[in-house]
C-alpha cells in the first residue's frame, strides 16, 4: 500500500497532470514542454500558496 | 488581378471517423498511435496509467454505476474515463468499496482524474484524425 505524504501527492498528481496538460493543448514540441512546465509550477505554487493561507488562518 | 479566396482542404481521414477517439478511451495514447504520433502516445499512456495505478495503490475506492448520490454517478463518470483499465479493475476487485484512509481519499482523486484526462487525450487524438490539430 502506498501512503504518500500530501505533497508527494500533489507532485506526483502535478507532474501526471501536466504532462497530458502540454501534450494535449499544445501543436508543436516546444510549446508542449513549456505549457507542461508552466502547469507543474502553476499547480505546485497554488498548493504551496493554499497551505500557507491555511496556516495563518489556523494562528 | 482578383485572388481566389483559399480555404485549406479537409484532411482525408481512412476509416472509421471516431476510431481514434474510441481506441484512445479504451487505451491511454492508443488514439495518437492511430495517427502516428509516437512518442504523444507514449507519454499519454505513461501518464494517465501511472495516475491510475498510483490511485488503486493509494487504496482509491472504483466507484460502480448507482442511481443514488450525484457526486458518486459523477465519480463513476470520472472513472470510466479509463476505459479498459477500469474494467480490469473491477473484473479483478483492485480498488476498494469504501474510502477508509487519508491517502485513500487522494487515491480516489487520482483514479477519477485519470478518467478525466484520458477523455481530454481522447478528444485530442480525434482532433489529430480529423486534422483540426497538427
Amino acid at each position: 500500500m502506498l501512503t504518500p505524504s500530501h505533497f508527494t501527492a500533489v507532485l506526483l498528481f502535478a507532474t501526471c497532470t501536466s504532462v497530458v496538460f502540454g501534450v494535449t493543448q499544445r501543436s508543436t514540441p516546444r510549446s508542449m514542454v513549456r505549457y507542461g512546465l508552466y502547469c507543474w509550477v502553476l499547480f505546485v505554487a497554488a498548493v504551496i500558496a493554499a497551505g500557507w493561507l491555511m496556516w495563518i488562518i489556523r494562528r | 488581378m482578383a485572388s481566389k479566396a483559399q480555404t485549406p482542404a479537409p484532411p482525408k481521414s481512412q476509416g472509421f471517423l471516431y476510431s481514434a477517439l474510441i481506441l484512445g478511451w479504451l487505451v491511454p495514447g492508443a488514439g495518437h498511435l492511430l495517427t502516428r504520433h509516437w512518442i504523444r502516445a507514449a507519454l499519454l499512456f505513461v501518464a494517465i496509467t501511472a495516475m491510475f495505478s498510483l490511485g488503486l495503490a493509494m487504496q482509491a475506492k472504483v466507484y460502480v454505476p448507482n442511481t443514488g448520490d450525484p457526486l458518486e454517478m459523477l465519480g463513476f463518470a470520472g472513472d470510466l474515463g479509463t476505459g479498459l483499465l477500469y474494467f480490469i479493475a473491477r473484473i479483478f476487485s483492485l480498488g476498494q468499496s469504501t474510502v477508509q484512509l487519508v491517502t485513500a481519499d487522494y487515491g480516489t482523486k487520482f483514479v477519477v482524474v485519470a478518467g478525466l484526462l484520458n477523455f481530454v487525450a481522447a478528444v485530442d487524438a480525434h482532433n489529430l484524425r480529423i486534422g483540426r490539430k497538427v
